[in-house]
């Protein structure tokens, strides 16, 4: 799972609804993809990215620093588009859990696919 | 020789109508084991799939595909942030949503949550390509009917109809304004079929003469009469009191 997917990952156990972001990322096993470089993908899904749970999870997975918001113009700057290629898209998380910051409700995450799964007592329908 | 897979997944690109040569962020719902994510991250794009069977996803990990898996179930609301994604496909999976696999589960709320959650996560503008196999015409009322309840605009488009073969389903759901349903295949392109019959005034002259005559007379009784006696059913014979004036109170 890639830290961009857990960016827009939320809990949609029933009740929570907007306090289930972001979900608490605890890795056992990760792994560093090189991915081509896309500048123009990156600079579109910089505004869609949460910077507050991205550098959560960064610091939890002891990436290094992560820059606190958007540099101005970061469209042309391609070391930042670069800097946010790397976190976003290369670092693959295959081992570990998200935690739903609400409810608790853990998610496991195997082979670096999260289990995303409900119990019937959980979902809204 | 190109999966059937493959195939659809193309048109159902071809109806999302993307923005020429701009890489985009797409969901795949009931991704499989990745046959049409690997058609989206060749034309450029990058993807989310999502689907209820551990070992598809399994089998789509063994063909080291581009996007990332989530084992999850449609059903049940998609867990992610609003706006997150450009364009959602879906390749024969939204039928499933129809079949309830517990007793608890009732399919017209398991179909409404699954579109409200859509179209929240889908960026305003954004399209649903879904294609689907309904099992009959209330199948396929049932899921539009949640869909529309969930705030989407569009419609059917149903390729090659005449063929019992090569028909196909696609509903394509639009989440922002009304736009025109894009048209559906048929087998051949070029000739321009007429599909509506023609009108003639064949029947006029007859509907014309009968317009003469003032209803409840006794010449159109007797035109009646006639008329059932072509027909071949039984009529009494006609006599000097046949349609005569009667009494204002009977």
């Amino acid at each position: 799972m890639k830290l961009l997917t857990h960016n827009l990952l939320t809990s949609h156990v029933r009740g929570v609804g907007p306090r289930g972001f972001p979900l608490r990322l605890q890795a056992t096993e990760v792994r560093i993809n090189p991915v081509e470089f896309n500048p123009d993908f990156v600079a579109r899904m910089i505004p869609k990215v949460e910077w507050a749970a991205l550098r959560e999870a960064a610091n939890t997975l002891q990436l290094g620093e992560v820059p606190t918001e958007p540099v101005e113009g970061y469209e042309r700057d391609e070391a930042f588009l670069r800097k946010m290629h790397h976190v976003l898209l290369e670092v693959d998380v295959l081992e570990g859990t998200l935690q739903c910051p609400e409810s608790g409700r853990l998610f496991p995450i195997s082979r670096g696919i999260p289990n995303m799964l409900l119990n019937d007592d959980e979902t809204e329908s | 020789m190109i999966d059937v897979q493959t195939k659809m997944a193309e048109r159902a690109l071809e109806l999302l109508c993307l923005p020429e040569g701009q890489p985009c962020y797409l969901l795949d719902i009931g991704c499989g084991s990745g046959l049409s994510g690997d058609h989206l991250s060749e034309s450029g794009h990058y993807w989310v799939g999502i689907d209820i069977s551990s070992s598809m996803l399994d089998a789509a990990l063994d063909r080291d595909t581009e996007g990332d898996l989530l084992l999850g179930d449609m059903g049940q609301g998609l867990p992610f942030k609003p706006g997150s994604f450009d364009g959602c496909i879906s390749i024969s999976a939204v039928q499933w949503l129809c079949n309830a696999n517990k007793k608890t589960q009732i399919p017209a709320k398991r179909l409404y949550c699954f579109f409200t959650t859509l179209y929240s996560v889908l960026v305003r503008g954004a399209r649903a390509i879904l294609q689907l196999y309904p099992e009959n015409s209330e199948q396929l009322e049932l899921i539009t009917t949640q869909a529309t309840k969930a705030g989407f605009t569009g419609g059917v488009v149903v390729d090659y109809p005449n063929s019992a073969r090569a028909k196909k389903f696609y509903l394509c759901l639009f989440s922002g304004p009304s736009t025109s349903l894009p048209k559906g295949l048929t087998e051949n392109q070029d000739a321009e079929q007429a599909t509506e019959s023609a009108f003639t005034h064949q029947r006029l002259p007859h509907r014309t003469s009968r317009r003469a005559m003032v209803r409840k007379s006794r010449e159109w009784v007797l035109e009646k009469k006639a008329r059932r006696q072509r027909q071949g059913k039984e009529v009494r014979p006609n006599t000097q009191y046949t349609g005569r004036k009667r009494r204002p109170r009977f």
